[in-house]
């Protein structure tokens, strides 16, 4: 295995929506390429309609009119087989998903079914996909959840019956029961409290290293890529303006809006006042010419205003600004 | 020696459910004192998972529930005693909420500025139109906003942290003697959220506002809070003077809670902080 598990080009996706004869474009997705390789946690940050949630729906196939995707392809390879996920049959999507490409969901109370005991869930997600008997394939369901360190008696239990943090990791169990190659995680723990988000994220840690799967795991929480994620991407209004090793990213930020949001962040035992940043993000039906950040950006000057910044740079930490900070010698 | 500002004195409050047959009962909140003096104004913390117990404490300062025991005070006058629309206006007037998420606090048809205007005729007994428009310039002045900025907007057209400022103006508009400001940062964007707390904080040292904070948060609890308390089921585990309480934390629940923050630096190690301990592990396992 060398290339990437997850290649994705020149990515638009724009909502488009024409009523009575006014046609509004809101472009949250505009010219995403990044890369997941195997066995790696890939994080995307970035702050509410940044268009993180928009980009994994695109990369998953999993979207309606009005969202729709103008350019770019999402080429996934499991196991050799390359599958450009936009151009599969409907029939071929079912194939490859939750067997190859599962998802964690945030809101665990609605991809349980309420009524449905847990077994359930697990029957109506994975069992066409593993196949074989039945009493087999819950055996298989139980040792799942006990290598999870969950009890397997959950299998019988209604969801309402489980806390918050429970049903979280039920969806974990969930999405990792068929051994999938390629996982997105979208905000998995934002709805939990700090004591049981350590715990479920300590379990997709553990999950994903005994797996050797790789995932792509949104959330706005910088504290949590910064204990989880391999690498970071970055997102502000619709672009990736920054990406690289978690590690290179926190010690040195590039761009001035990754550098401040990872200035802003409150730790435990500060007392010094921390600085908000001046303005709001822009409205995507109407993104500011040139570098989208530009209106609140402190290092802004001419070229800003007119040209959009490429995402570049070697050693794989790319930046797209036209003031980013040298890249350290380290 | 004057009353206190406010003082919560043993209050419980109990929900119950179920049939005729099978009632079964719950106490959200459980036995919960403390008291803020009217000598200094402070910002009191109240810290705890979803589920603590504690909105319903910030319900029954509002006086929008009534305890099911015990009482609180507010300058000497139990809460349980405020009737008649003078009472709970005069009292309103006092204590104001700052609620967690300013786009479902605002009406998102009606424009933000009638809220303003609404508040000030209701709260400071103006009439005059151009003294109205004084008093919430002032207001939104003192929040880093403009009356101009704001006026004839509706809520979609301004950012959650303008539209928190607004939610914290129309509060303040009444020149109240406390704030409960439930969540009030947990629905912002990250980049705005510093601006709220530093507001907050302002307040307290400008404007002489007490400030009840209820957080899940504890960064920002330990940031700007002189006093903190510790909620876990409806109880109250731990209190004490903010900074001590989160740098020595004595009861094993606040340790747990401490323990549980994860730090917004790289580990020299991925995922080194997440080994999971098994008290953590089962800690949330119950139904």
């Amino acid at each position: 295995m060398t290339g990437p598990v997850l290649a994705v080009a020149g990515l638009r996706a724009y909502y488009r929506t024409s009523a009575f004869g006014v046609r509004r474009e809101v472009r949250a997705v505009d010219d995403v390429s990044l890369s997941v390789e195997p066995n790696e946690i890939y994080g995307l940050a970035g702050e509410s309609s940044s268009g993180k949630t928009t980009l994994i729906k695109t990369i998953a196939n999993a979207f309606q009119p009005p969202l729709q995707v103008l350019a770019g392809s999402v080429v996934f390879d499991f196991a050799g087989k390359r599958f450009d996920i936009h151009s599969l049959a409907a029939r071929e999507l079912a194939a490859i998903r939750w067997k190859h490409l599962s998802y964690i969901m945030q809101g665990s109370m609605n991809v349980l079914n309420p009524v449905r005991r847990v077994r359930q869930s697990f029957i109506d997600f994975a069992f066409r996909h593993i196949g074989g008997p039945l009493p087999e394939f819950l055996d298989l369901a139980r040792k799942h959840l006990q290598r999870l360190h969950l009890e397997p008696q959950i299998l019988d239990a209604y969801p309402h019956q489980l806390s918050g943090g429970m049903r979280q990791r039920v969806t974990i169990a969930l999405a990792t029961v068929c051994q999938p190659q390629f996982i997105i995680a979208d905000e998995p723990t934002t709805a939990l409290d700090v004591v049981v988000q350590k715990g479920v994220l300590a379990m997709i840690h553990e999950v994903q290293r005994a797996l050797g799967s790789s995932i792509l795991f949104v959330t706005h929480d910088m504290a949590v890529h910064a204990n989880l994620s391999d690498r970071l991407g970055i997102m502000y209004a619709g672009r990736l303006v920054e990406e690289g090793r978690t590690a290179d990213l926190f010690r040195n930020p590039r761009h001035p809006y990754t550098a401040h949001l990872i200035a802003s962040l409150p730790q435990l035992g500060d007392s010094a006042p921390k600085q908000g940043l001046a303005g709001a993000p822009p409205n995507l039906a109407d993104p500011p010419e040139g570098c989208r950040f530009h209106p609140r950006c402190p290092r802004a000057s001419d070229i800003c205003r007119r040209e959009v910044p490429f995402l570049q740079g070697a050693s794989g930490h790319r930046v797209a600004c036209f003031h980013a900070t040298a890249e350290s010698v380290a | 020696m004057s009353a206190p500002l406010l003082e919560v004195d043993a209050v419980s409050r109990v929900y119950s459910r179920g049939s005729l047959l099978s009632r079964r009962s719950f106490a959200a909140v459980d036995g919960v004192s403390f008291r803020l003096e009217s000598s200094r104004a402070e910002i009191f913390t109240v810290v705890g998972e979803s589920g603590s117990g504690k909105t319903t404490l910030a319900r029954m300062i509002l006086g929008m529930v009534l305890p099911s025991a015990g009482a609180i005070r507010f300058k000497g006058r139990d809460l349980s005693t405020i009737h008649g629309r003078r009472a709970r206006l005069e009292f309103m007037q006092k204590v104001q909420p700052v609620f967690q998420n300013p786009f479902e606090a605002f009406n998102p048809m009606k424009r933000v500025d009638r809220y303003l205007f609404a508040t000030a005729r209701r709260m400071t007994g103006l009439t005059d139109a151009s003294a109205i428009a004084g008093a919430t310039d002032g207001a939104l002045g003192s929040v880093g906003l403009s009356l101009a900025e704001v006026r004839g907007r509706f809520p979609h057209e301004l950012s959650g942290g303008q539209l928190q400022r607004v939610a914290i103006a129309r509060a303040l508009l009444c020149n109240p003697a406390l704030l409960v400001a439930d969540e009030p940062v947990s629905m912002i964007d990250a980049s705005l959220r510093a601006s709220i707390v530093n507001l907050l904080r302002d307040l307290r040292d400008r404007l002489a506002v007490s400030i009840i904070y209820i957080t899940h948060d504890l960064a920002t609890a330990y940031f700007i809070s002189d006093r903190l308390l510790i909620m876990r089921r409806g109880q109250a585990v731990e209190t004490g003077e903010a900074r001590a309480v989160l740098d020595r934390p004595q009861h094993p629940y606040s340790q747990l809670l401490k323990a549980s923050v994860l730090p917004p630096d790289v580990p020299s190690e991925p995922g080194a902080r997440l080994k999971s301990e098994p008290m953590i592990r089962h800690g949330a396992s119950h139904a």
